[in-house]
């Protein structure tokens, strides 16, 4: 069986959308060939470079197998009426091109049919992919398209240069852009030339194009570039390049033939801070960071480049990067100096021309609702105990947001907060409010630490809590997939910062600090604290959906549930009260479908089976235990001490009958689960959890 | 940092010569060269030359150096990577050819660059303009770790999808000769050679008064009211052009109905020739009336009399200045097609 390459040769793709590219591309020649019959068995292997995208599948079917398909035509008695051959049974046979004498009657569940059996010959592998490529290929998804032939045929990430599509030796002719296919390559631009490639057969596309100095296979060439970033920082005694495996991956993406340089820089730009440093090597010229044995940042950097050379032509290009950081840095340093001409303080009323949203006013406005908030969530931590520097917190707050109107933060906008803390601390304002300026936009992500002291993660809470309680206010909540503010990853650092930090705070307190007010609210963070639960501490679903009905609006809290929930969730008895709660859930939505009323008091007098009269009494004592364990947040235990429910729950569904005829029993009986249920979900709702 | 003697190898082109070079290049590859255009500009994409041309679906090629204006990129000459005024050289090959890539490489070879020495990439940089509703896709093209050209496939001009598409390729004449002459400030860069004494004349010497005054101008001198007048009266007289030009359009169908239509009385209408005066309609004119308040936006942002608030309003004002502008010349274009 053959093997087939298809490789599309395009001007740069940006980096950040290959690696997406070449999985769909390769996903759908592999589907393409699957429901057209023709993969023999083997599995597409991809390969990308900033110039192309490449599928390679081994055993291809050479032509799709010939096909017997029943067609179904007219009715049988339309067709033959009385026995005699009529017009339509004609013009059905010639259709499906057999002889009248060859059809067949079929019956199916509208009655009796005439069908004819015809013989579909399969098509060549070479006719499918002609036919069927081009399709594949327009339907690729790009997050950003162009147009650039006259009359705008087609859209696609950058102009098409090249198709290569060969089954074996032969040129499958696809047609795409403009663009017909052939058996030629390009290899890299400067190193190669731009003298093609010829490949003979697609095993020979990797080698063929690693002599024209193109490494197609991406984690080879990742491979390589570690390999050349470990190599290179070896020549400096000590030293360590800083693991960035996003920016590994970009210039993995950005080169088809890389190679590594080291470079140098002055050392006096090291008294510049290390973050607004490893900034501009990293964001803007996509170097790696060079740090020595004690993990400070050395005057190197790593460059990663798209070609290679001697040593004197290393020489010239290390020159070149080294002049641009130069001016980089330089420039960093002229708006560090020329920043401190006005300090944060006097920054503050500057904030009043910088708009925050059109409809809240500038940040000026916000500065003061953060103040309000950070105040009283820092009364409520200290009430409940814990210590907190309120005079540096409000001065925090107060200053947190100044670093917008400086001018390092204009020039490199990632480093918002970071540039606020370094001036605090330059400007002489303390440790703990350097700290919080600083660690205010952290956590960035799920997987970033939260701030390491408590003003900073109040300051934090409230800064995201008044964004998001003021965009609910005015309508601007999250809708699907809308989220322009950003208000989802807000939230999500709000209930990490509540999830991992000790502070003694619930969602109602915050509701209480932004005067804020909202259903919508409560169910957006219902939400956001179910994700993290999910998400990011990855309890199973039944297990979040089980504490969150509860009505755990302490985020720790109900981590706590979950913890316990999960520890004994396996155990037989355990199983059995949730199957037993689950039940009992049913019985009161039944009745309450019928109209039955379900609450009230149990009336022990009407406990005549000693079965129910067991279980109302073992309630009875369980409940103040499993009270008491609660509220000492003694989760596990509770749970065990509800599990020792079970022979009592078991011999009543066993014994009892809940839904008889006489309505007295019967209401009691409700009443009697309702007890139950009610009691003893307070950990959490067991009907949620998923047995068996 | 010692420099090896690799980089004096060849004596690199003066800041004129590097100019001289692109401009044979581009002009021995069919382009047109224009002279600068002499309205302030922000960069070589608001030359009409370009703003204008890439509409509508004449092909041209055309080359030219553009000074660009952006005030608050002043720095009073003091610092040594930043100018209030620097030098594009602009690049419109409408439709683009398809090895437009590859020309472009061949034009830094013209410059110097010998690409087999040096680390090139085409890293995804998309252009885009609010202020003209011009959008494009492309690269930034580093050499050695410095961006030395803007590459765009323009997509949107005006608010119009272009049709054609144009390629356009800006080069950073300041970045590229001090690269090429290796020296850390743009100041430096040699811009002449006395052919005959061999004396150097520097950019500082000629163009530092100019740096220096501009940013006092920009950044203290000019009054804010003033400019805000400026602003309202090159608006008004734009916006009148343009509202002109509509009405006169709005003739255009009844003109072909009524062109001879003869009065009770007997009096012939007074005929228009409503086509002859659109084809002479001073489009071109309100353009430049669109670029002057585009300046002013711009030093008065430099003067900080902008409130953040303030100018999402005044960009929206000067975008649909060159939106009206865009649809006038299309339609003007069409006009003088048929």
């Amino acid at each position: 069986m053959p093997d087939f390459l298809l490789e599309v040769g395009l001007e740069e793709i940006p980096a950040r959308m290959i690696a997406a590219a070449q999985a769909e591309l390769a996903r759908r020649v592999e589907e393409l060939l699957t429901r057209e019959r023709l993969l023999g068995g083997g599995a597409a292997i991809s390969y990308s470079t900033p110039r192309r995208l490449a599928v390679l599948v081994g055993g291809v079917v050479t032509a799709q197998a010939d096909a017997e398909e029943q067609l179904t035509g007219p009715s049988w008695g339309v067709a033959f009426k009385n026995g005699e051959v009529t017009p339509a049974a004609l013009a059905f046979a010639k259709k499906a091109g057999v002889d009248v004498a060859a059809l067949q009657k079929v019956t199916n569940a509208k009655g009796e049919y005439v069908s004819a059996t015809v013989l579909r010959k399969g098509r060549s592998a070479a006719a499918v992919l002609t036919e069927q490529l081009p399709k594949e290929l327009a339907a690729l998804y790009w997050p950003k398209n162009m147009y650039w032939r006259a009359g705008k045929p087609e859209r696609f990430v950058r102009p098409v240069k090249w198709l290569l599509a060969i089954l074996d030796h032969a040129i499958v002719p696809v047609e795409f852009a403009g663009v017909h296919a052939g058996n030629l390559s390009y290899g890299h631009r400067i190193l190669h030339g731009d003298h093609a490639v010829t490949i003979n057969k697609p095993a020979d596309y990797a080698a063929a194009l690693q002599s024209a100095k193109v490494l197609v296979d991406v984690e080879a060439r990742r491979q390589r570039i570690r390999k050349a970033l470990d190599a290179v920082t070896r020549t400096v005694p000590g030293a360590r390049w800083r693991e960035d495996e996003a920016l590994v991956d970009t210039v993995t993406h950005l080169t088809e033939w890389p190679s590594v340089l080291l470079g140098n820089f002055e050392a006096e730009y090291l008294t510049l801070p290390e973050e607004v440093l490893v900034t501009v090597m990293r964001d803007h010229q996509k170097y790696f960071a060079v740090e020595d044995a004690a993990g400070k940042l050395a005057p190197h950097f790593l460059a990663v480049l798209n070609t290679e050379a001697d040593e004197q032509g290393i020489a010239v290009i290390r020159h070149g990067n080294e002049r641009v950081l130069r001016a980089r840095f330089n420039d960093a340093r002229f708006f560090w100096d020329f920043d401190q001409k006005i300090s944060l303080e006097d920054r503050v009323e500057m904030l009043r021309s910088v708009t925050f949203q059109k409809d809240l006013g500038s940040y000026y406005v916000k500065t003061e609702a953060n103040l309000r908030i950070a105040e009283q969530l820092a009364l409520q931590v200290k009430e409940r105990g814990v210590a907190v520097d309120e005079l540096s917190l409000l001065i925090a707050t107060k200053l947190a947001k100044t670093d917008l109107t400086a001018e390092l933060v204009k020039e490199f906008t990632e480093l918002q907060g970071v540039v606020g803390g370094l001036y605090a601390r330059a400007q002489g304002l303390g440790e703990t409010v350097a700290q919080a300026i600083y660690s205010q936009y952290t956590p960035a992500s799920t997987d970033d630490a939260i701030p390491v002291t408590v003003e900073g993660q109040i300051l934090g809470i409230a800064d995201r809590f008044q964004m998001i309680a003021a965009m609910f206010a005015i309508g601007l909540e999250p809708t699907g997939s809308k989220d322009p503010f950003a208000l989802r990853r807000a939230a999500n650092g709000v209930v990490k910062i509540l999830a991992e930090s000790e502070l003694p705070l619930t969602f109602s307190d915050l509701v209480k600090a932004a005067d804020a007010s909202s259903d919508k609210l409560a169910a957006f963070f219902r939400e956001r604290v179910e994700f993290y639960l999910r998400d990011v501490r990855a309890y199973r679903y039944d297990v979040v959906s089980a504490v969150l009905a509860a009505g755990h609006e302490d985020v720790r809290d109900a981590m706590a549930g979950a913890e316990a929930l999960t520890a004994v969730r396996g155990s037989e008895d355990f199983a059995a009260i949730s199957a037993a709660f689950k039940r009992m859930k049913n019985i009161l939505r039944q009745a309450s479908e019928k109209g039955l009323p379900a609450g009230g008091v149990v009336n022990d007098q009407l406990l005549t089976d000693q079965a129910e009269r067991a279980l109302f009494d073992r309630a009875n004592t369980l409940a103040p235990e499993v009270e008491k364990l609660r509220a000492a947040r003694k989760y596990q235990e509770a749970l065990e001490q509800i599990a020792t429910l079970r022979p009592h729950v078991d011999l009543f569904f066993d014994k009892v009958m809940v839904m008889v005829d006489d309505p007295a029993v019967r209401q009691n009986r409700l009443a009697l689960i309702t007890k139950v249920l009610v009691g003893f979900s307070s950990v959490a709702d067991f009907s949620e959890i998923v047995t068996g | 940092m010692a420099a090896a003697p690799v980089f004096t190898k060849k004596e690199p082109l003066t800041f004129q010569q590097l100019l001289f070079r692109l401009q044979s290049f581009w002009a021995e590859r069919g382009c047109v060269l224009q002279q600068p255009y002499d309205v302030e500009v922000g960069a070589g994409t608001m030359s009409p030359d370009t703003f204008l041309r890439v509409l509508g679906p004449k092909p041209i090629n055309i080359a030219y150096a553009q000074p660009s204006r952006r005030p608050a990129d002043g720095r009073y000459g003091e610092n040594p990577n930043r100018l209030f005024k620097h030098t594009q050289f602009q690049v419109i090959l409408k439709p683009p050819p398809s090895n437009i890539q590859d020309v472009y490489l061949e034009s830094l070879a013209a410059i110097g660059v010998d690409l087999r020495e040096h680390d090139i990439k085409f890293e995804e940089d998309n252009w885009e303009s609010p202020t003209l509703g011009a959008w494009g896709i492309g690269w930034q093209v580093m050499l050695d770790g410095l961006e030395i050209t803007q590459f765009t496939y323009f997509q949107q001009c005006g608010g119009i999808d272009l049709d054609p598409i144009s390629g356009e390729i800006t080069y950073g004449l300041e970045r590229i000769a001090a690269f090429l002459q290796d020296v850390d400030s743009i100041y430096d860069i040699v811009w002449a050679r006395d052919p005959v004494s061999g004396r150097a004349v520097t950019y500082g010497e000629v163009r530092f008064q100019e740096e220096l005054q501009f940013s006092v101008y920009n950044f203290e001198a000019a009054e804010v009211e003033k400019l805000w007048e400026h602003l309202r009266m090159y608006e008004a007289e734009c916006q009148t052009l343009l509202k002109s030009f509509q009405d006169l359009k709005k003739l255009e169908p009844e003109q072909k109905v009524h062109d001879r239509v003869v009065h009770g009385n007997g009096e012939p209408e007074v005929e228009r020739d409503v086509e002859a005066e659109l084809k002479r309609f001073p489009v071109l004119a309100a353009y430049d009336l669109c670029l002057k308040c585009s300046h002013l936006f711009n030093l008065l942002d430099a003067r900080g009399a902008i409130s953040v608030t303030e100018r999402v309003g005044v960009i929206a004002r000067i975008r649909n200045l060159a939106v009206g502008v865009a649809k006038a010349y299309a339609a003007q274009q069409e006009l003088k097609a048929l």
